[in-house]
């Protein structure tokens, strides 16, 4: 019943990888044209993927999402080296809202809902770009997903967080984009809720085949839905690999999850904690 | 008590009003969408008054072929004041934005007091019959028209923020132009389109007050009086604009009324609009519908 969004990812050719479906090449990213935020940012994305962009506050995860979706430039930042490949071709430099037309688009950190629109208005609202008509159905599916936004009739900035996350995913899939990027969708969610939107975003990947790229936090929850991961620390990646190797690794245990495997906390770990205290 | 006069006053105040309304309704188009106070707004009237006069008159079209050509003409020109004027001033502060309105104003005034004259002018005869009978009243058919097009004025204007795409887009953009951009909206377009929109919704006031009465340079005054109706209705508020301009008419005639069955003073219809303007601004300064921001606890 449900359809994929983009098409299925292609097979790669014998003797040839896939082409990835975003990568971001080397970019250096200023603000207000002295700030230097993004220090030659690389990462790739193949189709079909979920890839998580951990990293601690201020280390250029939400910078890194403007730099793709083009909304860099409504903040007065700018790519000044590096590029960005969306489907091949360039996208750095862009408006923002063209490249919501090439199949881009980003979730914003505090979910971008439009408060004084009712959420049918809101999800409408996603479908902007499109030309066809297959609108209804969307919205259908959308509210499908979301049972409970079919309910509320008043005003989306009434909602509670938990469901305005599930608005702007919604949203978002109103688009019928290749790929959206989240930034930071657990954000001010009790963790139960948490559980509950990364299995729909699990389930919006499986189902629709759309790509999507995370920026948590919650590295725990991030890793453990996602297939490879980037760590950024200072606007550059330290780190990156299958989710399996991060969520093995010892560093990654030691600053992003919590301790060190299951054994108990000891004095060792703590001596470990201050030897390591960049990655670089 | 004159009660004939009331009665003319009373419908003539809901006449007037329909058209602030309107006029009050294009106003807050352009402040939603770009927080600009648009002090041209009366001239915008004027030049769509003027232009629709000088087709009819001069080239003798009839009067739905010269009104199509008018706001044609106010689409485009709406389109490139925005982009022309308006588009390299986004980012400047607001109050340079609102001193360039105030300069377009009188720049346009004076155009069009340039090219068309100082004297009131008359639309050549539209309707076969001057009035119709309603009820025992007579009414003249030109005032039936003006409120029938403002009635449709604002249910179309209903219809679009509510149910197309483009009014969705531009509520959006009046939210939060960076959400309106992840979503896709080109923000340039929907200012390009709010004063097209704005334009061409005046114009078709000017036209409606210009067949009514007369086409003179007088009619920007509608955007002055547009003040009272947009404080009073919430300068945000498109319902509220459409209910500040009636309750602005019928206040100026109800004024108009005391004054010459009681007070006496003179010219109070004219005045009374502002005293309801102070007075709101001192009692309810966010109007009657005005943005109260939804805070989620």
């Amino acid at each position: 019943m449900l359809q994929s969004h983009a098409e299925p990812a292609q097979a790669p050719v014998a003797g040839i990888a896939a082409e990835p479906l975003l990568s971001v090449r080397n970019i250096e990213v200023v603000y207000d044209e002295v700030i230097l935020v993004l220090r030659g940012l690389s990462l790739e994305i193949p189709r079909g993927a979920i890839v998580a962009l951990l990293g601690a506050n201020g280390a250029g995860k939400s910078t890194t999402l403007k730099a793709i979706s083009g909304l860099l430039k409504t903040e007065d930042g700018e790519v000044t080296r590096g590029e960005v490949l969306f489907d091949g071709q360039r996208i750095d430099g862009i408006d923002p809202d063209k490249i919501v037309r090439r199949g881009i688009f980003q979730v914003m950190e505090g979910r971008g809902i439009v408060a004084d629109m009712t959420p049918i208005e809101n999800l409408r609202l996603g479908a902007f770009t499109r030309r066809d008509n297959e609108v209804q159905k969307d919205l259908d599916m959308v509210l499908g997903y979301f049972p409970r936004l079919r309910e509320r009739t008043g005003l989306a900035g009434y909602l509670s967080g938990g469901e305005q996350q599930m608005l702007a995913i919604g949203r978002a899939l109103m688009a019928r984009p290749k790929l959206i990027l989240m930034d930071e969708p657990s954000m001010g969610l009790s963790p139960l809720l948490v559980k509950e939107v990364f299995a729909i975003i699990q389930r919006i990947n499986r189902d629709l085949g759309v790509t999507i790229l995370l920026v948590e936090q919650n590295a725990r929850a991030a890793l453990s839905v996602a297939s490879h991961g980037y760590i950024m620390e200072q606007g550059k990646v330290v780190l990156d690999g299958t989710a399996e190797e991060l969520r093995d690794n010892e560093d990654v245990k030691e600053f992003y999850l919590g301790g060190a495997g299951d054994q108990r906390r000891s004095f060792k770990n703590l001596k470990s904690f201050k030897r390591r205290k960049r990655w670089l | 008590m004159n009660m004939q006069l009331l009665v003319q006053l009373l419908v003539n105040g809901v006449i007037v009003g329909a058209l602030y309304g309107v006029v009050a309704m294009s106003f807050v188009l352009i402040y939603k969408a770009s927080q600009v106070v648009n002090f041209a707004q009366g001239e915008f009237l004027l030049i769509g008054a003027w232009v629709c006069w000088w087709l009819l008159t001069k080239y003798q079209i009839p009067f739905f072929a010269g009104m199509a050509i008018t706001l044609v003409f106010m689409l485009v020109f709406g389109v490139a004041l925005q982009i022309i004027v308006l588009r390299p001033l986004i980012g400047e502060p607001i109050i340079s934005v609102i001193m360039v309105t105030i300069g377009l104003s009188t720049i346009f005034q004076g155009a069009m007091k340039w090219i068309f004259g100082l004297n009131a002018q008359p639309f050549p005869p539209i309707f076969k019959t001057q009035s119709v009978n309603i009820l025992g009243l007579q009414i003249q058919t030109a005032y039936l028209m003006s409120v029938a097009v403002s009635l449709a004025m604002m249910a179309g204007m209903a219809w679009f923020f509510k149910a197309s795409k483009y009014g969705l887009a531009m509520r959006a953009t009046a939210f939060n132009q960076q959400i309106a951009q992840s979503l896709g909206i080109s923000v340039k377009n929907i200012f390009a389109m709010a004063w097209a929109i704005s334009a061409v919704v005046s114009a078709v006031a000017g036209v409606v007050v210009g067949v009514v009465n007369s086409v003179s340079p007088a009619l920007s005054t509608y955007g002055i009086k547009v003040f009272p109706a947009v404080i009073l209705g919430g300068l945000d508020s498109i319902v509220g604009a459409v209910l500040g301009g009636l309750i602005i008419g019928l206040l100026e005639n109800i004024a108009h009324y005391v004054d010459s069955e009681f007070l006496h003073w003179g010219n109070l219809y004219e005045i009374a609009p502002f005293y309801v303007l102070i007075i709101i601004l001192m009692i309810k300064p966010y109007g009657l519908f005005g943005t109260r921001n939804i805070e989620r606890v």
